[in-house]
């Protein structure tokens, strides 16, 4: 692509389908992501209803059989993370925002731009297939460990877990030229002036996650591959009657598994740090204490894999080994959270909606964390293992990311998207409705699983140690909750169609922020920048004495 | 892959794009050839007898040559590079032979997996066989890929010159040749002779 072709007027396929410019392309991932997200909330609504009513039809579904409710439980993970998390907050935001934020026309590479949606796109429509096929859909939890993969025989049909591994190594490839596009272009197309540390939080958030993504994904694709070889060609890597070892895959998954989840935490911190100095008016502190963070969390994030196995039988030894750098890796986290709250310290904070969903982020982060603090200990998570704690944990760590981190996203740059306002009432009654039912749906679990209730248990009834008046009612509740968390989208959505249609014009730079996306018209015109941006400071300057505004574009000239 | 034209320079580019991407890409594979190796390693480490008993022994001899055909490609690729980075003619001939010493690198290893599957060594017989087809194969595959892609550049390449200004482009395919290249060393000695 050059830039006369980026000028030249295209025929309605080369501009909304088959697109090159980053900003269509972002627009394609949010959408996908956006109805993988009601594909899985639907999922989550299935499997709450089972559980506070076992047995009953639910409304909307019928009853459900434990090999269906294996797959709902399979498919609700793996949709959540790879098709809700990953498209959204890595592929939709970072296409937008690098390219804008670093004052580029476009990606370093835009046809491996559109080839990674595309690509994106039909590992989409093989993992919705795999719901119709025979046998149905893959049952074996959306870490798919064998031998419960390994064999038709263990986890239903024969094409549900194929088809899965097929979508999921699809969406990898998917993502591998994402990531590759995203780091060449943070490292190569910055405007004249931007030193490294000029970037934005962001930039050096999806920066991180790429990379880390990168270097992580290889050894699981291999395991993935073994696996699919296991089923189709019986070569039995995974299968002890040969010679084989189901922990392999174990190791080979999580040395992926766990640095994703920094994948899918960063780029939600990078919005929260981008909206965090907006609306408290004051310089982010600890910019490159935040920007070292982020490097170690990515470093140490190899190290910790293996206390997703403390109970797998691995060496007690090692066990201690990953207890602390599991430990250890709370440090650079905490760093964050910190410089986040010290931010905020003695601003001129400003309630808007974006800035509620990042405080929301944060405060549900932390409960996060601190129940992590008990899982990364060995000797806690022994008991705790396999519970509903564990569920109700990484709840707490995902959604904070996942929900909050991308609706504060969402209504800050909404209006360069889209080029529309959003209405601030509806926004706020969306964040105090999710907000609130977030925390009924899953305290229930954490006592739930203090309780000894397993996770992945397709009905409680079975066993004796979770029934009870006790266990039903929070059952009910942590229901209740999550029909409500559902309901609670409906602000958000019916807010977004009205401010589509005919919500306000937005302004180039309706927060008086810093950053160079806020220097182009809302939305921005293809090819971005008229002219290209000159920066002369970092993102964060807000309220610099003896200036009459108080903020202070990055390409302001003194 | 090409890159965007800005036409303002930009700030301190000190790796081009195209062989930055590249350099991310093969760092990718690298740790998809390490997850296998590793996985080998493992497994046959906690194998009883390795060759097992009854199973065929690898070609040493004729992979071993093949290994040869290989790290010759390798030269001829750097050939086509200094050519083309010299201004001199004759880039696409070299990229032909290139291409032309994969293919033989993959005849030849495919008609060694004919003879051992016909003496008994399938993915499925031990898990030596398994290791063995997996490792190779996707090392087989992986040269193919680069095969075809030589092909494409070999194609490109008349136009390429005629535009005359640019003595780099062939970079990152010789980047991924020499990762197709220099990992086979590697497994070879690893799957073959230890
Ligand atoms: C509406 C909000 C949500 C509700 C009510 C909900 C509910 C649940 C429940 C009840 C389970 C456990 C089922 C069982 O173990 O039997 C579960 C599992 C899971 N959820 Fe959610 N969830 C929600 C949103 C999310 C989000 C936003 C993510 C991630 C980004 C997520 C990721 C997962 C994962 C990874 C699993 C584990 C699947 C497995 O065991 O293989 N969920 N969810």
């Amino acid at each position: 692509m050059s830039t006369a072709a980026i000028a030249h007027p295209k025929s309605f396929w080369r501009e909304y389908v088959f697109s090159t410019d980053h900003k269509t392309i972002a627009k394609q991932y949010l959408s996908t992501g956006i109805f993988m997200a009601l594909v899985g909330g639907l999922l989550a609504y299935v499997m709450r209803m089972q559980l506070a009513y076992p047995g009953q039809a639910i409304p909307g579904y019928g009853t459900i059989d434990p090999q269906s409710y294996n797959a709902v439980v399979t498919m609700h993970g793996t949709i959540m993370i790879f098709w809700v998390a990953m498209p959204i907050l890595l592929a939709a935001f970072g296409n937008f925002l690098i390219p804008l934020m670093i004052g580029a026309a476009d990606m370093a590479f835009p046809r491996l731009n559109m080839l990674s949606y595309w690509i994106f796109f039909l590992s989409t429509v093989v993992l919705l297939a795999s719901f119709f096929v025979p046998g149905g859909a893959a049952a074996g939890g959306w870490t798919s460990y064998p031998p419960l993969s390994g064999s038709a025989a263990y986890s239903g049909g024969q094409w549900g877990v194929t088809l899965w591994l097929l979508a999921v190594a699809m969406e990898f490839a998917a993502f591998l030229m994402g990531g590759i596009n995203f780091i060449t272009t943070a490292i190569n197309n910055r405007a004249p002036g931007m030193k490294l540390f000029d970037m934005p939080l962001m930039v050096w958030m999806q920066l991180g996650a790429s990379i880390i993504f990168l270097f992580s994904v290889g050894p699981l694709i291999a395991g993935a591959v073994m696996l699919i070889l296991d089923r189709v060609a019986a070569t039995g890597f995974y299968n002890p009657a040969t010679g084989g070892d189901p922990i392999l895959f174990q190791h080979l998954f999580w040395f992926f598994g766990h640095p994703e989840v920094y994948v899918i935490l960063l780029p939600g911190f990078g919005a929260v740090a981008e909206v965090l100095p907006v609306f408290s008016r004051k310089p982010f502190f600890g910019y490159r204490m935040m920007v070292y963070a982020t490097i170690i969390t990515g470093v140490l994030s190899f190290i910790v894999w293996a206390h997703h196995q403390f109970i797998a039988g691995i060496d007690p030894r090692l066990a201690t080994a990953f207890s602390i750098t599991t430990i250890l890796i709370s440090v650079p986290i905490a760093v964050m959270t910190f410089a986040f709250i010290a931010t905020l310290y003695k601003g001129s904070i400003e309630l808007k909606t974006p800035m509620l969903f990042a405080l929301g982020t944060l405060v549900v982060f932390l409960l996060g964390g601190v129940t992590g603090i008990h899982l990364g200990t060995a000797a806690t998570d022994i008991y705790l293992h396999d519970t509903y704690f564990v569920v109700a944990h990484f709840h707490y760590t995902l959604i904070p990311p996942v929900f909050f981190g991308f609706f504060a996203a969402w209504y800050y740059w909404f209006p360069k998207m889209f080029g529309r306002m959003l209405n601030e009432g509806l926004g706020k009654a969306h964040f105090w409705l999710t907000f609130i039912f977030m925390h009924v749906t899953f305290i229930p679990m954490f006592l739930l699983g203090f309780g000894g209730h397993h996770r992945r248990i397709s009905n409680p009834q079975f066993f004796e140690a979770m029934q009870g008046p006790e266990a039903e009612r929070l059952q009910i509740i942590a229901t209740a909750g999550a029909i409500g968390i559902l309901l609670s989208q409906i602000p958000f959505v019916v807010n977004s169609v009205l401010s589509l249609l005919r919500g306000a014009k937005a302004p180039a730079n309706p927060w008086q922020a810093n950053t160079l996306e806020w220097t182009v018209p809302s939305p921005p015109p293809h090819g971005n920048f008229e002219t290209v941006p000159q920066v002369y400071r970092g993102p964060y300057e807000y309220s610099v004495p003896d200036r009459v505004d108080d903020w202070f574009p990055q390409d302001a000239k003194v | 892959m090409s890159s965007t034209g800005t036409p303002v320079a930009r700030s301190e580019v000190i790796v081009p794009s195209r062989v930055l991407g590249m350099a991310l890409f093969i760092a990718t594979e690298a740790l998809f050839f390490a997850g296998l190796i590793s996985a080998f390693v493992v497994l046959r480490a906690q194998a009883i007898d390795w060759p097992p008993a009854g199973q065929p022994r690898l070609p040493i001899g004729v992979t071993g040559f093949n290994t040869l055909v290989l790290l010759a490609s390798a030269w001829t690729m750097q050939q086509a590079a200094a050519t083309l980075r010299r201004g001199e003619p004759q880039v696409r001939r070299l990229i032909m032979i290139t291409a032309a010493l994969g293919a033989l690198f993959v005849g030849i290893q495919g008609y060694e997996w004919v003879n051992l599957v016909r003496y008994g060594l399938t993915t499925g017989s031990s898990l030596y066989g398994a290791t063995f087809y997996t490792i190779v194969g996707a090392h087989g595959l992986h040269v193919l890929a680069a095969v075809i892609s030589l092909i494409a550049a070999a194609l490109i390449a008349p136009a390429r010159s005629r535009e005359g200004t640019d003595r780099t482009w062939l970079d990152p395919f010789r980047m991924y040749w020499f990762f197709v290249a220099g990992v086979w060393p590697v497994l070879y000695v690893l799957v073959y002779l230890s």
